[in-house]
């Protein structure tokens, strides 16, 4: 009995110990495929991240949308990435240094692409003021002349332009 | 043998449109010894002296007479080309490669027409062929008053004209046939010598995508616009060349400029509505660039169509509006290029097409030589009056051309951005939707608001004072609906900001239009609708202008709803099974595959709709695989509201069986007043451009009405 008691004790512990250590296995498993193993994503978080690249194949089309095989490749690999735990912009910036920059919907460097589009405006904008003063100046010195004037004047200037529409005509 | 008549019938156009362009040219050799004058050699001064002898009226009148009647001549010639090329294209005639490549046998016969414009060589036939038939309707008005600009208008669409019949001609031509020689088959003009005359048994058959009513309409209403727009342009340069830079050419040109826009307009307006019915990804404007490249142009005609009007009432922004006119053009011009030369694949792709460096040296040439002409007359365009005030209409059309130009810079960067980093780094970039609307936004923002307050500015003079008098009552309506919008249906604040706008401008426009109908009513003694008919009919320009400026904010309303608030779920169903968004449940019912007659094989869900519990009806979403093209196409099926529209797609990549098939759907909000938006602007464009009656005939009926009744006395 004392002898049977004994064994069993010790299968027991044996048992606890096996028991623990499975514990032990399933849990750590289990931790790690929490920390890398997310849930499997949804179409529609595939397609979120999708929208913003384009393959190099389909121009112009973005891969959310697009139905050649390569496409569905690209998805399936966002979709892995996803399981792994990897962020939307990691992703982006994976399929943008894998495959050239072009694989982003968006250009990359803020700098080149933006700057061109600002100056330009700007310089319009500058122009439209120049423009505007230029435009302005003569009435300062319009104003010198006595009001009752300013409508020969006008008129002058009008027949001043009938004559040379005129000559031009000739 | 038909194939050869036509490439004849084209050589023969190209001949006459040099012969048309030459002889207006010279027509006027005052201008060219000008030109000799003005370089200090002897021999160029001899040349000058010897010109001027030749400068007699009778010889000018004849000449000018004579390009015009070869212009006229190239109308029918043209259309003769373009007959014969239908004729060919309806009766398989799949020894042409042009009809090889966009017809087949199991077309129906109006898709076999309308292939015509579905190639790069018969779309280029296609464009001559419009521009020749406005070039010919130009020349066949009155031309009393303005005969000196008829050579120079002949010279500038002879000389666009043949530009594209050249190219039609010797580069592009539909009419090349396939031939069987010792090395292989392949497209020539002529047979080359140990050949056979090679026929396909079938054709490859037009791409899937373009066999769709709105691509029917699509082409030529953009390519209508463009053409349209090289009329105001050819007489900007006459005015330009001849010096008679006064605005007659404006008052000329106003209304070829309104219908040019009309068209370019719609083209974009239906371009948009195929890609929604076609492209199946789920919108109808992805700033791709040949959207872009059709947007240009309408950017520039659109500042045009609002700056010339400073120059009717003020005199001033002559050389501006030249400017924008050329600009104008040249995009015109550049949007073919880009969308016909390959350049948007690649730069290399450019560089290998014959027709790329072709269009790239055209556009060079016009537009340094037509702002040379500006140039050359910059001094007697100067303004004829003084800006008073910067919130005066002028000043306010102004701050409107700026922003036109700023989108129009963001877009022509968007554009080639990518072909000079390929060009100059060898990495290829993509620009999409996002770069556009984060950088135009702000700038379609600013529009808005200056859409509804420039009508409420006047010329000359203007205060913060009148403005605000006519503002307030409309403003303040305008808040309390944001507010009312901000409790009720969102929180997002560029959404607000946009509705603000949107309300601004509806509210201003109408209560505009209001007061005018009210003093109408007052003073003239009549009813509200008749005062509004009249007020109308007296001013169609400007009542024609706010009816637009509402269709533009109604668009506004489409625009905002599907680009801030599109929500979207793709998901596979089982049959019976349902899927819920945006308050709508789709249920998975059927699915069927069947041949259709016109060789596609159709694959066609059966999706029952309900909201709140309640059945709506079926919708078909459906793949359609063409075995000609081998290319599918994925047709939505699709639930219109003024709420919102419910878009499904089948989608196309997964299989689609009764035991799971995949969707993609849509909930686009408020996008059916884009459409609704597009049909008021064509209203109020008709308003604006319908032609006036002419004044003389008027005066001459009046006169004889007069007669009558004296004599009846």
């Amino acid at each position: 009995m004392k002898v049977s008691t004994m064994l069993n004790k010790i299968r027991n512990t044996k048992y606890a110990v096996l028991a623990t250590i499975l514990l032990l296995f399933v849990t750590l498993l289990a931790f790690n495929s929490v920390s890398a193993q997310g849930p499997e994503p949804t179409d529609d978080e595939v397609n979120k991240i999708a929208k913003k690249l384009y393959c190099p194949v389909c121009e112009n089309t973005p891969l959310d949308v697009c139905p050649t095989e390569a496409c569905r490749q690209w998805r399936e690999q966002i979709r892995e990435m996803l399981i792994e735990g990897k962020s939307e912009q990691e992703i982006i910036d994976y399929f943008a240094a894998t495959y050239g920059e072009r694989a982003s919907g968006d250009p990359r460097d803020k700098v080149k692409a933006y700057l061109i589009p600002i100056v330009g405006i700007l310089l319009g904008a500058g122009l439209l003021v120049s423009a505007l003063r230029t435009w302005r100046k003569p009435k300062a010195a319009e104003a010198i002349i006595p009001a009752k004037d300013a409508g020969d004047v006008h008129q002058d200037e009008y027949i001043a332009r009938i004559e040379a529409e005129l000559k031009k005509r000739d | 043998m038909i194939a050869n008549l036509g490439f004849g019938v084209l050589l023969v156009t190209f001949f006459v449109t040099l012969y048309s362009l030459l002889t207006a040219a010279f027509s006027n050799p005052k201008a060219f010894a000008r030109l000799f004058r003005s370089i200090p050699t002897p021999r160029t001064q001899r040349w000058a002296n010897d010109l001027e002898k030749l400068d007699t009226p009778q010889r000018a009148a004849s000449m000018v007479e004579s390009a015009r009647r070869a212009m006229l001549l190239t109308f029918p010639l043209i259309s003769l080309a373009a007959g014969l090329l239908i004729y060919l294209l309806v009766n398989d005639h799949y020894e042409v490669q042009f009809v090889y490549q966009v017809t087949s046998r199991s077309m129906p016969t109006y898709l076999k027409v309308t292939a015509w414009w579905g190639g790069q060589a018969g779309s280029l036939l296609f464009w001559s062929w419009l521009m020749s038939a406005f070039a010919s309707l130009v020349t066949l008005r009155k031309w009393d008053r303005d005969r000196e600009f008829l050579p120079w208008v002949i010279f500038v669409a002879c000389f666009t004209l043949a530009f594209f019949i050249g190219m039609t001609t010797f580069y592009e031509n539909p009419f090349k046939q396939f031939y069987q020689t010792p090395t292989g088959v392949e497209a020539y003009f002529l047979q080359p010598a140990n050949s056979i005359l090679f026929t396909p048994q079938d054709g490859n058959g037009l791409n899937p995508l373009l066999r769709h009513p709105g691509m029917i309409v699509h082409p030529p209403m953009l390519y209508l616009g463009f053409v349209s727009f090289v009329i105001p342009f050819a007489f900007a340069i006459a005015a330009l060349i001849t010096g008679r830079t006064d605005d007659r050419w404006i008052r000329l040109t106003r209304r070829w400029a309104l219908w040019a826009w009309l068209f370019l307009t719609l083209g974009l307006v239906l371009g948009g509505r195929w890609a929604y019915d076609v492209l199946g990804w789920g919108g109808y404007w992805g700033w791709d660039p040949v959207e872009i490249a059709a947007f240009m142009p309408w950017l520039t005609g659109t500042a045009f169509l609002h700056s010339v009007m400073i120059q009717e009432k003020r005199g001033m922004l002559k050389h501006w509006n030249m400017i924008l006119v050329i600009l104008t053009y040249d995009l015109v011009i550049f949007g073919t290029f880009l969308t016909r030369s390959g350049v948007l694949s690649s730069v290399h792709a450019f560089a290998q097409s014959a027709i790329g460096p072709l269009f790239f040296t055209y556009i060079a040439i016009t537009f340094i030589a037509s702002v040379a002409l500006v140039i050359y007359r910059w001094g007697e365009l100067n303004a004829e009056a003084e800006m008073h005030s910067l919130l005066s209409r002028e000043a306010l059309f102004l701050f409107n051309n700026l922003l036109f130009m700023s989108i129009l810079v963001v877009c022509f960067w968007g554009v080639i951005y990518p072909l000079t980093s390929e060009l100059f780094t060898g990495a290829k970039v993509t620009v999409g939707p996002a770069f556009y609307e984060r950088a135009n936004g702000p700038l379609f923002a600013a529009l808005l608001f200056l859409m509804g307050i420039a009508p409420l500015s006047a010329w000359g003079h203007s205060t913060l004072k009148t403005l605000g008098r006519a503002a307030w009552k409309p403003t303040i309506v305008a808040v309390i609906v944001t507010a009312a919008l901000y409790a009720l249906y969102t929180k997002n604040v560029y959404a607000l900001i946009g509705f603000f706008l949107v309300a601004f401008v509806i509210l201003i426009t109408l209560y505009e239009y209001w007061r005018g109908a009210r003093a109408r009513q007052k003073s003239k003694n009549e009813n509200i609708f008749t005062a509004f008919w009249n007020l109308t009919g007296r001013d169609r320009r400007r009542y024609g202008g706010y009816i637009i400026h509402l269709s533009m904010a109604l668009m506004a309303i489409g625009i905002l709803g599907i680009e801030l608030f599109q929500i979207e779920t793709q998901g596979t169903l089982e049959l019976n099974q349902r899927v819920s968004l945006g308050g709508y449940d789709v249920e998975y019912r059927d699915i069927a595959r069947f041949t259709g007659p016109d060789g596609r094989e159709v694959t066609r869900a059966v999706l029952g709709v309900y909201q709140n519990g309640q059945y709506l009806g079926d919708l078909h979403p459906r793949i359609d695989y063409y075995f000609d093209a081998q290319q599918t196409m994925t047709i939505p099926g699709q639930r219109a509201t003024m709420k919102d529209d419910l878009y499904i797609l089948l989608v196309n990549w997964e299989p689609a069986a009764a035991t799971g098939a995949t969707f993609k759907i849509y909930v686009n909000p408020l996008v059916n007043w884009l459409w609704m938006g597009s049909l008021l602007f064509l209203l109020g464009i008709f308003i604006a451009a319908w032609p006036d009656k002419d004044p003389q005939r008027v005066a001459v009926r009046v006169e004889k009405s007069v007669r009558q009744v004296s004599a009846a006395d």
